[in-house]
């Protein structure tokens, strides 16, 4: 056993000599800033000038492709959109509002409407407690877990064309899908999966699903590293037991992670369109259609780009309403996390 | 997603089906290397030549068809020196998505396919197309009745190469099994064939639904077996559809339909695209028969995997006539392509036509199996005994109605298409199929 130092001892040691020898160097500093701030005032003009230099200097090439294929594509987007135009010649036929009018009275187009708001609340109720659970058991100490992460990721890597061709064959009748139904002696739950309009949707959320479910996961992991290990400590300190911690510790302490995967989610199910176009192609009898999907069949297929036009900008005004209004009134908080000082006295 | 978008892009039947290999293909890059080359050489030369170079996009990308392309190219070139042709072979369906966006900017090909009917009605009206009447009116005589297609009030604006009509391809052995002797000729005889079928455990009829027109053929023979030639001419221009043989048409379909004897989800069913297709139901023997043009040989050779599709067990019939249809009962559905002259092409592009058309390349054209021969010259040199049959149906029928979908254009084309997909799903009525094109066309 080593003997404790006496208080002769501490303050003959090295440490204290050293905390000693520091004394000058701090008392020098303050001289310091006041040589730097005389260079500075010379330069104070052309420092300014650099700085909004270097800004225009990093940020220009992002606005200009900014500019070019988003801003440029939506204005043009609203001005075809107030023309009967086929694609081809010039814009001559100017017909006002009457496409927007047109796209709102059609059913197939309401339909596609309600099919987006659909998928937007199941991937959400889906998704949200399937992946907050895997993510907590993934984040325990198992045996395999690498592994276990990388299959759970693996769909959202692989390319929506691929995993789609490889669904659709899956669920095609007399599919590998019906012939594992059978398989278990449950020949009677085999289905249309793809082809009866009536579960399609309900086949494609299945899909979306599993694609998507590894994006959620590994965002919750990532947010749960973020999670101080003194917090679970203390938690452990008060007895608490795992799943206590769980629900009053990591999942509050996730909220923006998950506020930001929501946002995420949302405006990815607004705008989806290529697994569905793949799986379904927005059929049978219109069951599947999407917003995108009605708007490529009629611009691209159908050769209305005046009216597919219309309904982009539909598409585009419903979803920049959503985002504005998660951002007021879900994402507020997260944007506030550092408030200003002022703000906090008040 | 550009890949997605051509996947299910077709609104096209008249394909070259093995043809979808992505090929952008050496052959144009090695043209032009040559011809870079070339220009380089020497501009000393060539008397009269003007330099002229026509671009030429077709959609032949595997052999023998892209071979052989690539000679009728030297050919025309070695007789018309100073005459350089690039060509494009392209995918059928990139070979549309590229052609869709050269008609958008203008930059189109000099020589180039085209459908016919309502879309080349588009290209004529925004002048991107060039009239032929007056530069190839042997030509056009030649070809005969097949042009009809592929004309404007009377002005001539492409030649087609190859058409082909639309019938029932079916499994002979199939039939034999179910004690079917005589193929149907009549409905009754159709519902009665699909009965016997079903008895002997076969699905009777694939379609693929999934991609609509192959539905929408149906329809379309309908039509033609319920509506006299005057009504349907009259309709094609005037796109009113308020005579009541269209409700007829659309209720002997509905009447087919409840019947049930499509394949097992053929609302999801594609037309083309593997094994589970409805091609590929008919040529895996899954199903007796499909109606479908005279690509279907093709299509089931390149979905087995002996590559011989039905084989010897191919059958063809033409479309059972309507008992009380006020149609012609030989009038067959079909369509083809065409070769057209871009409105700005040098003048050298009306002979290259010419020499497409002419007898000893569409010989060639047909010694290959490329298709059904325009020019009767070539009529002879169709080896495959199917085609032939077919061959023969086409000249004696006493018209050939254009799709339906292409004659009205991509607009119309693509709601009345919708539309009768939905009457295959029980969710529309033979009358919402006729206010749905009224309301597309703006006739309502």
């Amino acid at each position: 056993m080593t003997p404790r130092p006496t208080g002769a001892d501490v303050a003959a040691s090295p440490r204290g000599a050293a905390g000693a020898a520091d004394r000058p160097d701090r008392s020098a500093a303050p001289a310091r800033p006041s040589g730097g701030g005389r260079r500075r005032s010379s330069s104070r003009l052309s420092a300014r000038t650099r700085t909004r230099l270097e800004i225009a200097f990093f940020t220009g090439p992002a606005l200009v492709l900014l500019g070019l294929f988003i801003v440029v594509p939506v204005l043009q987007a609203v001005r075809y959109s107030v023309f009967d135009w086929n694609g081809l010649g010039p814009l001559d036929d100017f017909v006002g509002l009457d496409n927007y009018a047109r796209a709102l009275g059609d059913t197939v187009f309401t339909g596609a409407v309600v099919n987006n708001f659909v998928i937007i609340a199941l991937s959400i109720a889906i998704q949200l407690p399937l992946g907050l659970a895997i993510a907590l058991l993934l984040n325990r100490d198992i045996r395999g877990r690498g592994f276990l992460r990388v299959v759970i990721f693996m769909p959202y890597v692989l390319a929506e064309v691929v995993a789609g061709v490889v669904w659709v064959l899956l669920l095609q009748p007399n599919g590998l899908v019906d012939a594992v139904v059978e398989g278990v002696g449950l020949g009677g739950l085999t289905q249309l999966w793809l082809g009866d309009p009536d579960i399609a949707l309900g086949t494609v959320m299945v899909v979306l699903t599993w694609k998507y479910l590894g994006l959620a996961v590994i965002l919750f992991l990532a947010g749960l590293q973020g999670v101080p290990e003194d917090v679970y400590e203390a938690a452990q300190l008060d007895g608490a037991s795992w799943w206590q911690v769980q629900r009053r510790v990591t999942i509050p302490l996730l909220g923006p992670t998950i506020r930001t995967w929501g946002f995420l989610s949302m405006i990815g199910s607004l705008q989806l369109f290529d697994m569905v176009w793949i799986l379904t192609g927005g059929g049978p009898a219109n069951s599947t259609v999407t917003m995108a999907i009605y708007l490529i069949n009629q611009g691209t297929e159908r050769g209305l780009y005046g009216y597919a036009s219309a309904v982009a900008v539909l598409l585009f005004v419903i979803s920049l309403v959503l985002a504005v209004l998660y951002q007021t009134f879900v994402l507020r908080r997260d944007n506030e996390v550092a408030p200003k000082p002022r703000r906090a006295a008040r | 997603m550009l890949a997605a978008l051509l996947h299910r892009s077709t609104t096209t039947k008249d394909m070259h089906p093995m043809a979808r290999n992505r090929a952008l293909t050496a052959v144009a890059l090695l043209a032009t290397a040559t011809a870079l080359t070339a220009c380089g050489g020497g501009d000393s030369g060539g008397g009269d030549a003007d330099g002229s170079t026509l671009t030429w996009w077709h959609n032949s990308n595997t052999d023998p068809g892209k071979a052989y392309y690539e000679q009728v190219a030297a050919d025309f070139e070695a007789a018309n020196p100073g005459t350089t042709i690039e060509i494009s072979a392209l995918a059928h369906e990139d070979m549309l998505t590229r052609l869709d966006a050269a008609f958008q900017t203008g930059d189109t090909p000099d020589v180039y396919m085209e459908r016919g009917g309502g879309e080349l009605a588009d290209h004529v009206e925004a002048g991107l197309t060039m009239d032929l009447s007056d530069e190839l009116p042997e030509t056009i005589e030649t070809v005969g009745s097949s042009v009809n297609g592929w004309q404007i009030d009377g002005r001539t604006y492409a030649l087609p190469f190859s058409v082909g009509v639309v019938g029932f391809w079916y499994n002979t052995d199939l039939f034999e099994q179910a004690g079917i002797t005589e193929p149907p000729q009549t409905m009754e005889e159709l519902d009665a064939a699909v009965q016997a079928l079903k008895d002997a455990g076969i699905q009777p009829i694939s379609v693929g639904a999934g991609d609509k027109w192959p539905a929408a053929h149906y329809w379309y023979y309908t039509a033609l077996r319920e509506c006299g030639q005057d009504v349907l001419e009259d309709a094609v221009t005037s796109l009113d559809f308020s005579d009541p043989c269209f409700v007829a048409a659309g209720e002997d379909l509905q009447e087919l339909v409840e019947t049930e004897p499509f394949n097992e989800g053929f609302l999801a069913t594609p037309a083309q695209q593997g094994p589970a297709s409805a091609s590929g139901l008919l040529a895996t023997e899954q199903v007796a028969m499909e109606l479908a043009g005279h690509w279907e040989p093709g299509v089931m050779q390149g979905l087995t995997e002996d590559n011989e599709g039905l084989g010897e067990k191919t059958g063809w019939f033409p479309f059972p006539t309507v008992a009380g249809g006020a149609g012609d009962p030989e009038a067959a559905l079909g369509g083809g392509d065409a070769w057209a002259c871009a409105a700005d092409a040098p003048p050298v592009c009306v002979d290259f036509l010419d020499h497409l058309l002419s007898d000893e390349v569409q010989t060639g054209f047909a010694e290959r199996d490329m298709g059904l021969p325009t020019n009767p010259a070539a009529n002879d040199a169709v080896s495959d005994p199917a085609l032939a049959d077919l061959l023969e149906y086409r000249d004696s029928a006493p018209y050939v109605q254009l799709y339906f979908d292409t004659a009205f254009g991509e607009n119309v084309g693509g709601a009345m298409n919708d539309e009768i997909a939905l009457l295959f799903a029980g969710q529309a009525s033979p009358q919402d199929v006729v206010d749905a094109v009224q309301a597309a066309a703006g006739t309502a």
